[in-house]
């Protein structure tokens, strides 16, 4: 399945299926941080991902001190 | 997962609820949050006319939304960084925001109205760049608040900013800032009030209701904001909410309810007593704002192209 990373931009692919949590354990990603959304759909962490999706983990976090 | 209201396949669990939503009702909780927040800090009511800071990304994007479909008399005010290609893309979304719904939209911009931008700020003063970022919003905010008589300027500042914000005040144990931090704070003479409707809403949650009403906000970080130590504070804090859900929330609610008091008289002590800005008029300590004494510091030694300067002072006594 295809993963997208954001700042940077970037895709990996990782061999499924696999349960979000699992994904999110693995790359070492704070689940508090991203939101996970398959084939353009926001889903839960209890979402099973296949071979053919397509996953993109959108960061959440913004830094301004303002 | 089920959402919690209607049992439906959720879209979204949050943890420090212990619960999952389906996207109706995640919306629903969305907006139940924010009504409460305003309720309780007695923030605004319908008839008050209500300017809101927008920078295109997800959390003043949502803000204005949902202050809008709640029925409130609201604007939007953006303010141009010159931050390049980061700030062009914010602007876009921004107005592509307004337009698609209708909504009025105030514009700024710091290199064209004021002569410079937010990079050579930072390099000429060798400030750190959220430094001047901030100083120059908050200034140009609350001018556009008292020059449009708006009742109310908010912003979209949510639950994580604010707890992290918290966090540095603490480990600095700075009085005069604790008493400062507030989702309310009422309207003195040169200052318009200020209020923030999403202190009880997660940054995570602020994306998903944009992801899940079609809002196109910038997702890319500004480029500016690497390292800050805001962001390492959020960090801090979400390695302690993964272990223990809510307690980013039990943090900041505490202080509001339990600590805050503690801290008011501070904030007025250390305030000081006001004069007027020499150049602009606004309230200052000194004979010179902080604002002015940046850009006259900045554009003394930048030579930048300046297509308008903007330097109209503003009145320090509030119509009503």
């Amino acid at each position: 399945m295809k993963i997208i990373l954001r700042n940077p931009r970037r895709e990996i692919e990782i061999q499924g299926p696999m349960v979000a949590d699992s994904l999110l354990r693995r790359l070492e990603i704070n689940p508090e941080t991203v939101l996970i959304i398959c084939n353009g759909t926001l889903v839960p962490r209890d979402t099973r991902f296949t071979d053919d999706d397509e996953i993109e983990l959108r960061p959440v976090i913004s830094g301004g001190a303002a | 997962m089920k959402c919690r209201r209607c049992k439906a396949p959720a879209v979204i669990d949050i943890r420090r609820h212990n619960a999952a939503f389906c996207r109706d009702c995640f919306i629903h909780h969305c907006k139940e949050q924010v009504k409460k927040a305003i309720d309780e800090f007695k923030m605004f009511g319908p008839e008050e006319r209500i300017l809101v800071a927008v920078s295109g990304g997800k959390d003043s994007l949502a803000l204005w939304h949902m202050l809008a479909q709640l029925g409130y008399r609201v604007d939007g005010l953006y303010i141009g960084l010159g931050i390049g290609d980061y700030s062009d893309e914010s602007g876009v979304k921004t107005r592509a925001f307004a337009n698609a719904h209708g909504y009025k939209l105030v514009e700024v911009s710091l290199p064209s109205d004021y002569g410079y931008d937010i990079p050579t700020a930072a390099s000429r003063t060798n400030r750190a760049p959220c430094s001047s970022c901030g100083l120059s919003k908050r200034h140009l905010f609350n001018k556009a608040a008292l020059d449009g008589e708006y009742d109310v300027l908010a912003t979209g500042h949510n639950l994580d900013d604010e707890a992290a914000v918290l966090l540095g005040n603490v480990l600095h144990w700075e009085p005069g800032y604790l008493g400062r931090q507030y989702p309310v704070l009422p309207a003195t003479d040169g200052f318009a009030k200020k209020v923030k409707p999403l202190v009880k809403m997660g940054e995570r949650e602020m994306a998903a209701y944009c992801v899940l009403l079609d809002i196109d906000y910038q997702v890319e970080e500004c480029p500016m904001a690497e390292g800050n130590r805001h962001l390492g504070y959020k960090e801090v804090l979400n390695s302690l909410e993964q272990r223990s859900p809510g307690a980013k929330a039990a943090f900041l609610s505490s202080f509001f309810s339990r600590g805050h008091e503690y801290f008011r008289e501070a904030a007025h002590v250390e305030k000081g007593e006001l004069n007027s800005c020499d150049e602009c008029g606004s309230p200052t300590t000194g004979s010179r704002c902080a604002f002015c004494a940046l850009r006259n510091r900045v554009i003394s030694e930048t030579p930048v192209s300046i297509s308008r300067i903007s330097n109209a002072p503003i009145s320090i006594s509030r119509k009503d």
